[in-house]
Order: structure tokens, then sequence, then C-alpha cells
């Protein structure tokens, strides 16, 4: 046997034997560096780090918070992050060219759930005496968006409109609360990028802006803004500071939708897959770990975030709201087990249904300038939701015995969609996301193809 | 024997005087008065104030952040030595079960703290004051030694001095990202993006002063340069060089100052590592420590500005030949 034979066979028996072990490939770039926003729902993403499933998966990542929405997305698509904690909106707008053009995909959904909309002392002061109350004598939750009547008649007197802060044109956000206000009929305004005009003010009863996340109570402090609609710990910390009180949560508005997802561009996926695989695996384990046992890890996991690199809030400001209640004021606590979802209700499986919804919005507010026909909206939602990967790294981790079939949706039925009423919405409409089009024809307020 | 009484007299000289020590010692007093005044009415201010994080932070908690920030620092070090260590087991396994499996040591890829923050930004101002004086000096010799020159580029060096950091910074990001992309980047884009930003706005007063200096050289000094006929180089090298060096440093040490500002804002706007990141990333946090961290970010700020200063002034009084200059 001459030498150079010797190294290729021993190579060979080392690549078999390797292969006996592990189904798949080692990561092809072991060394990440993933981006977040300072919300409670990057969670996934510290625990993936801390309980060391990233480490697991021969993956060495590093976390950084981002300033806004609008850096983390250029920071993704330019390289600089390999990922990110992202709108699900974000990387379908990205995907189609609203704002930033560059193609992006997701495999897994961080939540469901976990926004709320908040108004200031100041607004909620003129409305109380109207709102609805229950037996004891306390506000019934959610309130109706007609509620605000008194505050908009107040401002249009003053020659002014309410003013309501939400965290970027293409965020979940902004939709719910366009949808809350326009289910109470109040015109949250039109975009029409067609004319130059991306400020979606058209119309407007109430004018939207974006203000990032973690200076919304801040900015509502400040008097910019009446309100704003943001996820947490931000309504929790405009509570337990008396800067405001919040109206809605987003599970009144929509149930179960995916929230964050987490979002890589098209050609990073590409040329990472096994990476991409990789980290798809951990995040699912985060997720799984965050509502194991019927939420038992979030107080650990509350601790965990409210460290000053990740979310940095206060401990209780964030166990309030991951620990299954929700503060309307500081002495109205209730109960609100589904105000954010990390995995029951399959909430990691990126469901193309979830995509159309996000599209169908983008189209209802007119930030998608022309109708377009049903098969769009499922190309573009196949094109950047990515059920089959996710499916892959499901199975490999009911394969090593880390989580079990019962776990995940039964893949062999699964066709992307959630069934029509498995979404409740606040005005009682139904979503086929099949066709989105139909869906459209329901609104009084809103573009109607 | 003669010579013990002049070495005396030598290392007498050394000592500081009578008169000197009152005044130092006056100095002193005055200096650690202000401070106390400053720190006093701190308390008593800083209690008065309501903020949505609760009371502003006085120097007591300010001083018990920076215990925590030491503490966090010694948790990220530990965290570093279990990494190192689970690694070293996992290695030791896989070779216990194949003693020719390839194992590798991987490098920690650990979370910046408030000090390796101090340390980013150190560097990267360094960088980016070298980068400006690399620019500034050369340039400012050949623009001050002809008046031609001066007057073609005066009308800029004006229109952009005054352009606020805040301005170049997404030309800046945008430039980089698009001019340096690389597979194996030496230099991350964040850190060039500072750098870059920080050379635009600190060459200016060094370039400036450089042009002064070599512009006002003493007639004399000219004069004797053109009787010796020295060729150009040896001319900048033994008369305009000497000559401009004090307004040359006077320079630097503006470019430096304005160099530690601006880092600190491009470090907040664009996210890049360092002491600017780390005030923005707790202003973002608005949990009741974040007042007082920020505050220990401002003192250390603020005192580096000073080191920086004072290291320059060192420098300054070293290389000027007027010694009698009073240098503030």
């Amino acid at each position: 046997m001459t030498q150079p034979y010797r190294k290729t066979s021993r190579l060979l028996l080392a690549l078999g034997l390797s292969l006996s072990l592990q189904a798949w490939a080692a990561p092809e770039k072991p060394d990440l560096k993933l981006g977040f926003i300072k919300l409670t729902d990057m969670a996934p993403l510290a625990v993936a780090l801390e309980r060391g499933y990233f480490e697991d998966e021969g993956l060495y990542v590093q976390l950084e918070a981002q300033a806004n929405w609008k850096v983390l997305l250029d920071r993704v698509i330019d390289g600089q992050l390999d990922g990110a904690h992202m709108l699900a909106g974000q990387a379908l707008a990205a995907s189609i060219g609203i704002g930033t053009r560059a193609a992006m995909q997701t495999a897994f959904v961080m939540d469901l759930n976990g926004n709320a909309c908040t108004v200031s002392n100041a607004v909620w002061q003129q409305i109380a005496p109207q709102v609805a109350r229950n037996s004891a004598g306390k506000p019934r939750y959610p309130v109706a968006a007609d509620a605000l009547q008194p505050a908009l008649a107040a401002k249009t007197k003053q020659g002014k409109k309410l003013q309501f802060g939400m965290v970027f044109p293409v965020s979940s956000h902004n939709y719910e609360l366009r949808y809350w206000l326009a289910a109470g009929g109040v015109h949250p305004g039109f975009y029409a990028p067609q004319n130059g005009d991306n400020s979606g003010q058209l119309k407007a009863d109430v004018l939207l802006s974006v203000t990032p996340p973690p200076q919304m109570p801040a900015t509502m402090e400040a008097g910019t803004i009446d309100g704003y609609c943001v996820g947490e710990p931000w309504n929790q910390q405009a509570v337990l500071r008396d800067l405001g009180v919040p109206l809605v949560t987003n599970y009144d508005i929509h149930t179960n939708l995916a929230e964050k997802i987490f979002g890589v561009s098209q050609s990073w996926a590409q040329r990472y897959p096994e990476t991409h695989f990789h980290l798809v695996k951990a995040l699912i384990r985060a997720g799984h770990w965050l509502d194991a046992d019927n939420n038992a890890n979030r107080a650990a996991a509350a601790k965990l975030i409210s460290q000053p690199f990740y979310v940095g809030a206060d401990e209780n400001v964030i166990a309030n709201s991951m620990t299954g209640v929700f503060a309307y004021e500081r002495d109205d606590v209730r109960e609100t087990p589904d105000f954010n979802v990390f995995f029951r209700y399959h909430a990691t499986y990126p469901y193309y249904s979830d995509a159309i919804w996000y599209l169908s919005q983008m189209r209802r507010w007119g930030q998608i300038s022309d109708a377009k026909p049903d098969s769009w909206y499922q190309d573009i939602a196949k094109q950047v939701f990515q059920p089959a990967l996710y499916q892959r790294a499901a199975k490999a981790l009911i394969a090593e015995g880390k989580l079990t079939a019962a776990d995940f949706p039964d893949f062999s039925a699964e066709t992307g969609y959630r069934p029509v009423d498995a979404t409740r919405f606040i005005d009682g409409k139904q979503f086929d996301a099949t066709t989105p089009n139909a869906y459209l024809q329901q609104f009084a307020i809103g573009q109607k193809d | 024997m003669s010579a013990i009484p002049t070495q005396w007299s030598r290392v007498q000289s050394y000592l500081p005087g009578q008169q000197q020590l009152t005044r130092w010692l006056k100095q002193s007093l005055l200096s650690a008065a202000g401070i106390a005044v400053f720190v006093l009415l701190w308390q008593l201010l800083a209690s008065q104030i309501t903020t949505s994080l609760g009371s502003f932070p006085g120097p007591m908690q300010v001083a018990q952040q920076w215990s925590g920030l030491v503490a966090e620092h010694k948790a990220e070090k530990a965290r570093e030595a279990a990494f190192f260590q689970r690694q070293l087991e996992r290695n030791t396994a896989t070779l216990a079960a194949n003693s020719e499996a390839v194992v590798s040591v991987r490098p920690y890829n650990g979370r910046p703290t408030f000090f390796s923050q101090i340390f980013t930004s150190l560097y990267t101002v360094l960088t980016g004051f070298v980068l400006a004086s690399m620019l500034a000096i050369p340039a400012g010799i050949v623009i001050g030694l002809s008046p031609r020159l001066y007057s073609a580029f005066n009308p800029l060096i004006q229109l952009f001095k005054p352009v606020s950091p805040l301005a170049w910074l997404p030309l800046v990001t945008i430039l980089v990202s698009a001019l340096y992309q690389s597979e194996q980047p030496l230099f991350a884009r964040s850190f060039l993006v500072s750098v870059f930003t920080v050379t635009l706005c600190s060459l200016w007063p060094t370039l400036l002063n450089t042009i002064v200096g070599v512009s006002n050289i003493s007639p004399d000094l000219q004069n004797v340069s053109r009787v010796l006929q020295l060729n150009w180089l040896t001319h900048v090298r033994r008369i305009v060089l000497p000559s401009a060096v004090p307004m040359i440093f006077t320079g630097l040490r503006l470019s430096l100052g304005i160099a530690w500002m601006v880092l600190i804002a491009a470090e907040m706007l664009a996210q890049n590592p360092g002491l600017g990141k780390f005030v923005w990333d707790e202003f973002q946090n608005g949990s009741s420590d974040s007042l007082s961290r920020i505050c220990v970010a401002v003192l250390v700020i603020g005192l580096i500005g000073y080191a920086l200063d004072r290291l320059m002034l060192q420098l300054q009084q070293r290389v000027n030949w007027d010694k009698s200059a009073q240098l503030r």
C-alpha cells in the first residue's frame, strides 16, 4: 500500500465513522454573531446561548443588541450579522422591496403574541368615564378603539390629531394598531408609495409614526406621542412607572399569529444551509424550554434576560408579562396565560398562512401599491417561510430523543396553513389564507383588493 | 571631597522648594474643595429629582454601580474560564474515544463588558487619530509651504471643518459597506466606520495648525535656508519641521480632544462597540440601575479624555523648543 492511498483510506474510514454517528454535517460557519432588539421575545436566543443549546450544535454564538429594526435589518443584509431576532413583516417586506430590498428567509418563529397598545395618562383620563366596567367597577378589557372618541374630539378642538407610536412601518405592531383602530371605526391612514408618500398618514384620524421600542415610554412621557403599540417589557414599564394605561393586547386583536421570527438573508441561508439547520435545532429546544411544564421556567427566563446585556429592564417588569399575567394598572393585574407564547400551539413553526396575513395587511394599508392575485401571496410566503428546514431540524431532534413527535405538528399532514378557525380576530372577521383578496373585501376601512 | 556638596546641591535642585511646596499644597486643597462641593451639590440635587426610572442617582449609587460593573467583568471572566474548561473536557472525551481525532481549541466569543468597551474605544480613537495625523501633517506642510496651494484648498478646508460627526456617519457607513467587502475581513466594518468618522472630524485642527506653523517660519531662517541652497527635502527637515513643531502639537492636542468626543457620538449612533454603545444600551435598558451606570460611563469618559489631554500636553512640552511657553 502506498503512503497517499493509506491516508485516503483512513480519511474515508473517519468519514464513515462520523456519518454513522451523525446523519448530518457540521455547521459550515461555527462562529456566529446574531442581533436582537431589547424585547422579551428575544428570549429564545438568550436561552439557547445560556443553556448551551448552541454549543451542543457546534455553534459559538455572540448576541448583540441593536439600536433599532432598521439598523438590525441592514446589518443582516450586509453580512455584519449572521441572523437576527426580526419582525415577521420585515423579512416579508424586504423580500418584496418595501423599504430596503433584499431576499430574506426564516425557518423559525420566535413567539406568538406579546404586544399591547398603551395610551398616556392624559388620554386615559379623557376616555376612562366612557369605558365599560365589570361588576367590580374595573374597566373591561380589551377596550375597543371607539372609546378613543373623546380624546380624538379634544385634539380636533385644538386643531391637532392624536399621535401614536409603533415600532416599524412593516411591524406587527403597526398592523395590530391599525387593525384595532379600524375595527373601532378610527382611520389609521394609508400609505401611497406610488406617489412617494411613505408616511402612512393619508386620510388618517390618528397619526402613526415610528419610535424604537425601548424609547416608547420616554417618548410618551415627553408628550411627543399619546400612545403606542409595542412588545414587552415596554407596556409594563409604562404601568409600573405611572406613565400610561394599556387598553388592548395583541392577543385580543388576533390570537396566535407569528410575531418575531429568526431571520437570515436568502444568500446566507443558501451558503450555510447546515449552519442554519443547526441554529434552528438549538432555537427549537430553547422555545420548548420556555414553555415547558406549563411555563415553569418563565421566572428563570425573566431573570436571565433582565441582565443588562440582554433586555436589561428590571426583573419584576419583565416577569410581569412573561409569567402569564399582565398589569393593566398597578393594582389591576390579570391572568393572561397566552400573552406570550414561545412553543405551545406549534408557535415556532413557520406557517405560510401567518406570512399571508402580514402581506394582506401590507396591501390593506397601501404599502403594496397594487392589487395582487391570490397566487402571488402564496408564492411570496413560500419564498420567505421555510417549513421544510424546520421539519428537518425537528425530525433530527426527535431522532436524538431531545423532543418527541407530539411536540410538533403532524408533518405528514402538514400543508403550511393554519385552519381558518385557529385565529380569532377582535372584530369577528374570518381569515382564510388561501383567498387573501376575498379576505380584504370584508373591511369597511382599507384597500379592498 | 568637594564632589559631595556639588552632588547634594544637584539633589536639592530636584526637590521642590519651600515656596513650590506651599503652592502645590494650596492647589491640591483648592481642587479637593472644588470636587467636594460638586459631590455635595450632586448628592443634594440628585435626591430632589424624580425621573420615570426612579430618583436621579447620587454619588453613592454611582459608586455602587462601579463595583457592579467590576463584578460583571469578573463574572464574564469566569464564564470564559468555564468555556475553556468545557472545551477541554469535550476534547479529552473525543480523544479518549478516538486518539487520532483532530481537536481544536476555539477562542472565546464573549460579550463585551464595560472594561472591554473602554479598551475598544481607546483602540478605535487612537487608530482614527493616528490616521488623521498621518493625513493632516504632510498635507499641512505641503499646503503651508505654497501660498497658491493654500488659496486653492482653503475654501474646502473651511467647508468641511465644521461638519458634525453625525452628518458624516451615514455617508461613511454606506461607503464602508460598499467598498470594504472581503471574505475574511481583517477589521470589523463597525470598527472602520468609527475610525473613519473620527479621522474625518479630527484632522482639521492638525491640518490648520500645521499650515499656520509652516507658513509662519521666521524670515531669518528662510534666508539661511536660501543662502545654504538647501534642497526641498532638507529645507523641510531642518528648517520647516523644527520651527512648526509647537503649532503642529497644538493642533494634535485639539484633534485628539475632538476625536474622543466624536468617537462616543459615533458609537452611540452607529451601534459600534465601545463606551458610546454602552451608554446607549443602558439608556435603552431603562432599568432602575441604568442612570447610575450611565453616570459611571460619563465619569470614565471624562477621565479618559482628561488623561489623553494630559498625555498630549506632556508630549507638547517635551518637543517644544520654547520651554518658557505657558501651556494649559
